[in-house]
Order: C-alpha cells, then sequence, then structure tokens
C-alpha cells in the first residue's frame, strides 16, 4: 500500500485492474485504492508479471503492507526498470525472479531525483514513523522485498502491533467501514469505486455507460453525465457517505495540519507584484487562441514558481530524517479546493518542463480528476511545494500551511487593481500578492525573500515562461 | 435562441462544469462564480462548455457579460 500523501495511514483496495498473469509496465494503473481523501489509481513501479495478489477487494490495509507480487520478466520488460536502480536499490528485484513490492512505494515510486543519496532507502512516511516511535531504521532487519524495512517493521520495533488504522493522533478517527458487497465489481464492466456508488444511487446501469476511465472503465464523471438529464434531485441516498467521507477527509487534513504546525518552524513573507505584463501578454495570446486553448492566469504564477525553484532550491524537497532532502525535479503541488469540502493538493509532474499550453492542460485535467475524485498514486506522493491559489475567492492574501514533508509553500491572491507608483507616475495597475510559507530549518526570510523576487522577476517577463 | 432555451442551455453547462453544484440557489443577478464558488479554470470550461453548444466563439472581453445567469441569457440571445 503506498503511502498517497503524508496524511495517509491506510488505505482500503477497491479494485483490481489487474489479474495474476497479466503483463504490466512501470506506470500502468493496476488497482483503485479508496483513502480519506480520494479514489486513487495506484500505479505500479515496475514492469512485470503479475504473480500474486494478496490484498482482496474490500480490505483496508496500512500503508506498507505488500499488495501483490510481482515477478520481474527480462528481455525487454526488464530494461524499462533501470530508471529506479539509483533511488531504489533495496526493492530492486534480483536478476531472475522475487517479488518487487509496495514496501517503499513511496520511494519506488516517485522519480530517482530526489533523495538518492541515502545508505539505505526508506520511504518519507517510513522515516518519519521510527523517528516518531523511536526506532532506528539502521539496526532493523527488514521483512519486506530485497530486505527492505517496511511499515510493520518499525512497529514491531517499537513494540506496537502492525495495525496502522491506530496509530497517532487517530484515536478518534475510526477507520471507515464500508460493506464489503459494495466494493465488489458488480458487473463486467470495469468501474471505479465511487463511479459504482453513484450509479447504484441514481439507479443508472453501469453497463449502459460509456467508461473515459483508464481501459475505458467507467468513472464517477461517466455516470454523472449519463445521468445529467435525470439529476434533477439533490441530496439522494448518497448523502451519507459524502458526509462520511468529508468527515474522513476533514480529520485527515486536521491530523496532516496540526503536524506540519507542530513541527515545522513556519516563517512567513510576503510581496506584491505587478502583473501588468502578465495580464497584457494573457490577453494577447488569448485572442489568437480558440476558446478550448485559452490559457489562465494561474498557469504562469505556477510556472513562474517552478522556474524560481530552480534559483533557491532551498524552497524545494523534503524534510525528513531532521535532515533536508532538496529534489531535482520539481513537481508543484496545486491545492484544489473541493465543492464538497476539503483541499486536496496533487502534483503537476515536471512543472518547469512544460510549456504554457502543456501546463494549461496538465492543470485542467488534474483539476477535473481531483474534483471526481480519481487521482494517480504518482501525483498524491510526489509534490515537491504547493502552490495556493485562493484569488478567485476573492482574498487579497493567503498565508499558507507547509504540507509536510515539504518545505515550502506558495500562496497567491486575488488579482486586484491597486494605485501603484511606477517611473515617477502614479497609476493604475493589476496586482497579486505573493506569500511564501516556508521552513526555518532549512532556510531564512533572506533566501525566502529571493525566491518571492524570482517569481516577480519572471513574472515580468511572461514571454520567457 | 429563445431565452427559455438559453436558460436551460447554461443550466446544463454549468451542471457539467460543477455537478456538485445547485443551480436552484443561484439568482438571476447573482454573480455565477461567487455563487457556485467557480474559479477561473471552472468558468474557462463553463466558457468552452457554451462554445461547444453554441459555436460561439466567445471572446475574453465578453466574459464580464457572462458573470451571472441573466447576463448569460442577454448575451446568448442577442447574440444569435
Amino acid at each position: 500500500m503506498p503511502s498517497l500523501g503524508a496524511d495517509m495511514e491506510a488505505g482500503t483496495v477497491s479494485q483490481w485492474l489487474v489479474k495474476v498473469g497479466d503483463e504490466v509496465h512501470r506506470g500502468d494503473v493496476v488497482a483503485v485504492v479508496e483513502t480519506e481523501k480520494s479514489t486513487i489509481e495506484v500505479e505500479i513501479f515496475e514492469s512485470g508479471t503479475i504473480a500474486e495478489i494478496l490484498v482482496p477487494p474490500g480490505e483496508r490495509v496500512p500503508v506498507g503492507a505488500v499488495l501483490a507480487h510481482v515477478t520481474s520478466g527480462t528481455g525487454h520488460a526488464a530494461s524499462t526498470v533501470p530508471s529506479a536502480p539509483a533511488a531504489t536499490p533495496a526493492v530492486l528485484p534480483a536478476p531472475v525472479v522475487t517479488a518487487a513490492h509496495a514496501a517503499t512505494v513511496d520511494a519506488a515510486i516517485s522519480p530517482p531525483a530526489p533523495v538518492a543519496r541515502r545508505s539505505t532507502v526508506h520511504s518519507p512516511v517510513l522515516r518519519h514513523l521510527a523517528q516518531e516511535l523511536g526506532v532506528d531504521l539502521v539496526t532493523l532487519t527488514g521483512s519486506g522485498p530485497g530486505g527492505a524495512v517496511t511499515r510493520a517493521d518499525v512497529e514491531k520495533a517499537a513494540g506496537r502491533g502492525g495495525d496502522g488504522t491506530r496509530r497517532r493522533g487517530r484515536a478518534t478517527g475510526k477507520p471507515k467501514s464500508v460493506p464489503p458487497a459494495e466494493l465488489q465489481p458488480v458487473t463486467r464492466v470495469s468501474s471505479s469505486p465511487l463511479a459504482r456508488r453513484k450509479a447504484a444511487d441514481l439507479g443508472i446501469d453501469l453497463s449502459a455507460v460509456r467508461g473515459t476511465g483508464p481501459h475505458g472503465s467507467v468513472i464517477e464523471r461517466d455516470v454523472q453525465l449519463a445521468a445529467a438529464p435525470a439529476l434533477p434531485e439533490k441530496a439522494g441516498p448518497g448523502t451519507t457517505v459524502a458526509d462520511d467521507r468529508a468527515a474522513a477527509m476533514r480529520r485527515a487534513i486536521g491530523a496532516l495540519m496540526a503536524r506540519s504546525k507542530r513541527e515545522i518552524p513556519h516563517y512567513y513573507l510576503s510581496t506584491t507584484i505587478d502583473l501588468t505584463a502578465a495580464a497584457a501578454w494573457l490577453e494577447q495570446a488569448n485572442i489568437e487562441r480558440p476558446v478550448t486553448a485559452r490559457l489562465v492566469l494561474p498557469v504562469l504564477l505556477l510556472k513562474a514558481t517552478a522556474l524560481a525553484v530552480g534559483r533557491v532550491p532551498e524552497m524545494n524537497g523534503f524534510m525528513t530524517d531532521d535532515a533536508f532532502h532538496p529534489s531535482e525535479a520539481v513537481h508543484v503541488g496545486v491545492a484544489v479546493s473541493l465543492r464538497t469540502g476539503g483541499v486536496i493538493a496533487p502534483a503537476i509532474h515536471d512543472t518547469g518542463g512544460l510549456s504554457l499550453d502543456e501546463l494549461m492542460t496538465a492543470l485542467k485535467d488534474l483539476v477535473g480528476r481531483a474534483r471526481a475524485g480519481v487521482l494517480r498514486s504518482s501525483e498524491m506522493s510526489d509534490p515537491t511545494i504547493t502552490v495556493t491559489n485562493l484569488g478567485d475567492l476573492g482574498v487579497e492574501a493567503v498565508f499558507g500551511v507547509i504540507y509536510p514533508p515539504q518545505v515550502a509553500l506558495v500562496g497567491f491572491g486575488r488579482v486586484t487593481e491597486q494605485p501603484w507608483a511606477h517611473d515617477g507616475m502614479l497609476g493604475i495597475r493589476p496586482c497579486v500578492t505573493a506569500t511564501l510559507s516556508a521552513d526555518h530549518r532549512v532556510s531564512d526570510g533572506h533566501r525566502g525573500a529571493r525566491f518571492l523576487t524570482e517569481i516577480n522577476r519572471l513574472l515580468q517577463e511572461p514571454e520567457k515562461l | 435562441m429563445t431565452s427559455e432555451e438559453a436558460r436551460q442551455l447554461i443550466r446544463s453547462v454549468l451542471h457539467q462544469v460543477a455537478p456538485e453544484a445547485d443551480m436552484d440557489d443561484v439568482g438571476e443577478g447573482e454573480t455565477l462564480q461567487e455563487a457556485l464558488d467557480l474559479d477561473s479554470i471552472d468558468f474557462l470550461n463553463f466558457v468552452i462548455g457554451l462554445n461547444e453548444e453554441t459555436g460561439l466563439e466567445i471572446p475574453e472581453r465578453d466574459y464580464p457579460q457572462l458573470s451571472t445567469v441573466g447576463g448569460c441569457v442577454t448575451y446568448l440571445t442577442s447574440t444569435r
């Protein structure tokens, strides 16, 4: 069970999209997992053949539990693995067979760059857990693949059971119990659990719905669309499930934010950025574009943030083991507010490397899927820095709480017209307040200021973004 | 397009953009973005939806006219 976000303790496998004997390739979506926050499509990080599925649908298991065994193939299949070695020597399958699995998925799913230089690879979550329970990871004998230390090992060493659901701060967080029957695929149609629930609520026949999910599976949105004409009713029988989920999400957010405020010595900076150039460029760019290809301002803000990280690397990476591990890759997490309540901040991979058009496409897709409740495992585990944009809700500035183990969060407020002195003249200009919340264990206000200044500088030359 | 057709169209597009939102609570003159909690991407998707349904290439400078249901109805019924 991969760690799909720092606030995740356990997850429920709701569906397998592969069966024993199936050939899989790195990055394929193999299972659907439900957490408090979302329904997540879990990508596999090895290529090979599914040898054994250990956790049946409907079962809730702690992060680190082994979900399935993969036999790595030979020839071309094996050749797709090499991107892993740098980061994950501990979980590499032996040349011939053996299993590679989820024990240290957090590290394994992530691209090799972030935290390569460690003697033994443990996921940030595992290291955090070990630290919290006072367990020295070096002395542990791992029961995972290649001797990798699993969460269960750590908890055993600390004299606790392997039941990840009763860990810190979760005493009140009852594991969400869902009747297993509800999670079994009801027809041959491949569909997400949310879609099935929705379909049941709305009385829709899943086999009649055209799927747009992975492998043509039916996702919630498809059901929603199929039901659109017949959906005048609000607050159907699905409300209870939604309420449960909202409550669980609130608890998960509360636990993570409490941990952030407890552990991270935040400092805050704020600056007002003149957006005249950016707004003019955007307007010009959009005039030439059909409505479907238009850009929105947040795309420029995201790109500028991602590029600014290049100059101030202390903002990008993870604080684990009491040490900062800068990430070479920049995967900006985008805080997406859900209309049903709550917020989720999945990553746009390699944000700085995408063109503005690619970034726009990625952002639209990500926001849509975050709201539909269908995200990828790597999107949940990979953000190296987060951007929150509350401008659309009308506030001028947001001082955010850092998502551990990240070390910085950039906030943008509403674009407002401000009286602005420029070249000795007073004029009215569109402006935005950019804020930075950063980890004092990693950087100081001086570097933070440099970072915000760099974002400002980049936004003055939007054509170069 | 009659104003009733326009109203239907706006409703259905908004429902696609924000399925969770309750259209019944939105007054004719209320700002859509505030009433339905739409962000800039939602609003763009709304415009794209209108474009797909009507074929209208709605320029960005017309966005302010689309900020309310009433405004949208006027816009859709008068541009055609």
